[in-house]
């Protein structure tokens, strides 16, 4: 074996894959873990821990690993981390873990990622379930959404003994997780199900269709429903669009939209309910890991997708493995493209898409270089769908009905980092409410946090 | 689960069911509404509250049979328990939240079409159980599409029936109606709430501006979430995109872009024909067709 190498995984051919919604990737078998594991140096002072946002002792599981037994490994990591299966499937490990590994100086980094998930994996198919603290301190907390903010903090306080009740709007749990990410990338019925189920198997009660700013509010959990804390996990769930002629034409959709209705409803199954219209040729406007899981989606339901982002491939803010994959699978990346306007037929169905030609110009603010139109570039591209991708904020329901809650000029939540404190007392939040959208593991840090914070802040209370 | 306390054939295809609620029937006000799921497989479906008791902890609907879904719906009976029902979702009314020297000087005209009644109902029995006096024009294609007549009589100070073919009541649209009472009858309202298909809406707001008159609509887009994450519901009032079910789904009617909401409630048309196909033939649907396969 080539130590500087990472050992391969194995995955589904392209062809076969991009006409059906199974996983993509397949993960490593026990040989091929032990394998990989056996390439990591063990460093006494692990830079990789440092890089990841829940501190998992990584060198620690990996050394359980390199051994075979699984099922240590399975309690180091469970130690850390609500959700490995999830984790190790869509974290960005190539900007976390994985880019501080020694390993990586002379060649590929250790495959923390896929070696996390294979553990996870393993333990799900071997029954392996964390165990509830039998002692409960009497002690009520509220979670607002359970998508990974809200688990991990409420699978954090179960597991310092307090009561934890999780009110979800939807009709099922997992937010981002059920609705957002396609099975293609993460199994539903397995692997998220699984991570959820554990962490009610610690304690955990969830109530779904319950729309906190509806259905009740958080002054009212604190005061008439006796909880002594809440956490606001509640994301960052409102799409954008961009506000150009034609965008409320039929066939025009927000990501959101068309990932909840094939994730979450199951539009692609003919038992279930919900519709989705079948599209011949779709764009996909944007280049986030939101827009890659839109266009193979749209894919796999049979059309043509293109991706149109106004940047060039370098600025694609997607994991660098999502485009390679989306590539593979067939998409077609029109770059350096903007719409200026969706063209409707008489009907009011979209019949195409009028766009403009980019050049990078001088860095902006954030330091990537500033898109600007090329004059005279105009095109028409013909598309009889069009999926808007373009971000989400945080939704104002919340806010806007709990007094005394301090939030920023983007909406966001204005929450203290090490702790989630928020401005009003006894409410803590933490993931996208308050970042804006970012990523799985960033959230699940935050709930983390946030479960400490709320520890601390009930003990000395 | 949430149980089915009763359910009711209010007209032909069009069910009135009490649902065991206790969360939302706490805290829902006239103007909102719910989403119901059936089962594991079915969709969500929004529809307005028609009445709650925050005692008994029950929320009522009323729908009528339109495509598959409320089909779906229509088969469960009392005793039986839908899946799911969330809410209370979108903003209540504003009569709700006005000051008592507002709605002091409002001379309010409820317009209800067709199943658009049942919505209707608890904003005029929330006016009159706070002790303001309000007119209903009631509207429908025929007579045995007339809904909740009895119940509105109750809290209403004058109903007005008006049926297309005459068959009950006025003869004639609720458009009619409302001319009749301003110019023949010498009616003075300054406010009109009118709730009912997208087309009636729009006629309504067309004749109101012409008289003058502010009025309100109750939108039905396509929803999925209704709680303002996708967009689905999406439309265009005044010129600015709104959320139906979190900006709405009440708004201005001389504001709303009628004709864009009509356009994009037919998104699914042909889907929903599909659906319908298939619940009506079973397996013969999908296996049959003329054989050229071209379904597949």
């Amino acid at each position: 074996m080539d130590v500087l190498k990472k050992v391969p995984v194995r995955e589904q051919d392209p062809k076969v894959r991009a006409a059906n919604f199974e996983e993509v990737c397949l993960g490593y078998n026990i040989e091929e873990a032990r394998e990989e594991a056996s390439r990591c140096l063990k460093c006494k002072n692990a830079k990789c821990i440092a890089g990841c946002p829940v501190s998992i002792d990584i060198p620690g599981f990996i050394r359980e690993v390199e051994e075979g037994n699984i099922e240590e490994a399975s309690k180091v990591i469970g130690k850390y981390s609500a959700l490995p299966a999830v984790c190790g499937r869509v974290c960005p490990q190539e900007s976390q873990c994985e880019e501080r590994c020694i390993r990586g100086i002379k060649g590929e980094p250790v495959s923390i990622g896929k070696l996390e998930r294979f553990v996870a994996d393993w333990s799900r198919e071997h029954g392996i379930k964390p165990e509830a603290n039998p002692n409960k301190n009497g002690k009520k907390v509220a979670v607002i959404g359970s998508g990974p903010a809200g688990l991990t903090c409420a699978g954090d306080l179960a597991k310092m003994g307090y009561d934890v009740t999780i009110f979800e709007a939807l009709h099922e749990p997992g937010g981002v997780l059920v609705y957002g990410i396609p099975e293609f990338r993460l199994p539903k019925d397995t692997v998220v199900k699984t991570e959820i189920d554990n962490v009610i198997s610690l304690g955990v009660k969830i109530e779904t269709n319950v729309v906190i700013g509806k259905s009740t509010t958080i002054e009212e959990l604190l005061t008439e429903e006796g909880f002594d804390a809440v956490f606001i996990g509640s994301g960052a769930g409102l799409p954008k669009f961009m506000g150009i002629p034609g965008e409320n034409a039929n066939g025009v959709f927000s990501a959101n939209e068309y990932l909840t209705r094939s994730n979450l409803m199951k539009a692609s199954r003919d038992d279930y309910d919900t519709p989705l219209i079948a599209s011949n040729k779709v764009a996909v406007i944007g280049g986030g890991n939101v827009a890659m899981d839109a266009a193979r989606t749209a894919l796999r339901l049979g059309a043509e997708v293109h991706i149109v982002y106004r940047r060039s491939e370098e600025e694609l803010p997607a994991r660098v493995e999502e485009v390679h994959h989306a590539k593979e699978e067939g998409i077609i990346f029109d770059l350096l493209a903007n719409p200026k306007e969706i063209l409707v037929d008489e009907n009011g169905w979209v019949k195409g898409m009028r766009c403009i030609k980019m050049a990078l110009g001088e860095p902006d603010e954030s330091g990537r270089r500033r898109p600007v139109e090329v004059e005279g570039s105009e095109f028409t591209l013909d598309v009889d769908t069009v999926i808007m991708s373009l971000g989400t904020s945080p939704n104002p329901l919340i806010s806007s009905t709990t007094p005394g809650l301090e939030t920023n000029r983007w909406k966001c939540i204005v929450a203290d980092e090490e702790n989630g404190m928020t401005s009003k007392e006894g409410v803590f939040a933490g993931g996208d409410a308050v970042t804006g959208a970012a990523t799985v593991i960033l959230a699940m840090g935050a709930g983390k946090a946030a479960a400490k914070g709320i520890d601390e802040y009930l003990s000395n209370k | 689960m949430f149980k089915i306390l009763k359910k009711e054939y209010l007209a032909d295809n069009i069910i009135l069911m009490d649902i065991e609620a206790p969360k939302v029937a706490k805290s829902c006000y006239p103007g909102q509404f719910v989403i119901v799921k059936t089962d594991e497989k079915g969709e969500r479906i929004p529809l307005t509250i028609c009445d709650y008791d925050r005692e008994a902890g029950s929320v009522t609907i009323v729908f009528q049979t339109l495509g598959s879904s409320t089909q779906k719906m229509a088969a469960y009976n009392e005793g039986d328990s839908f899946r799911d029902f969330s809410g209370p979702l979108g903003c209540k009314s504003e009569l709700c939240t006005e000051s008592r020297e507002e709605l002091q000087k409002k001379k309010i005209l409820f317009v209800a079409g067709g199943v658009g009644t049942a919505p209707v109902y608890p904003q005029v029995k929330w006016m009159k159980e706070n002790g303001y006096d309000v007119d209903c024009v009631i509207g429908a294609r025929n007579k045995d599409l007339i809904i909740l007549e009895d119940a509105m009589k109750e809290y209403a100070k004058n109903v007005y029936v008006a049926t297309d073919d005459g068959s009950y009541g006025f003869k004639g649209n609720v458009n009619d109606k409302i001319k009749d009472l301003v110019q023949n009858e010498g009616k003075e309202y300054n406010l009109v709430i009118a709730i009912g298909p997208v087309i009636m809406m729009k006629f309504v707001s067309l004749l109101t501006k012409e008289l003058g008159i502010p009025t309100i609509v109750s939108m039905n887009p396509i929803m999925v979430d209704g709680t303002g994450m996708c967009g689905a519901c999406r439309l265009t009032v005044g010129g600015e995109v709104k959320f139906a079910c979190v900006d709405g789904p009440e708004f201005d009617g001389h504001l709303v872009n009628f004709d864009e909401s009509i356009k994009r409630q037919q998104m699914y048309k042909s889907e929903e024909g599909r659906a319908i196909l298939k619940q009506r033939e079973g397996d013969t649907h999908k296996n049959g067709g003329c054989g050229c396969g071209g379904d597949e």
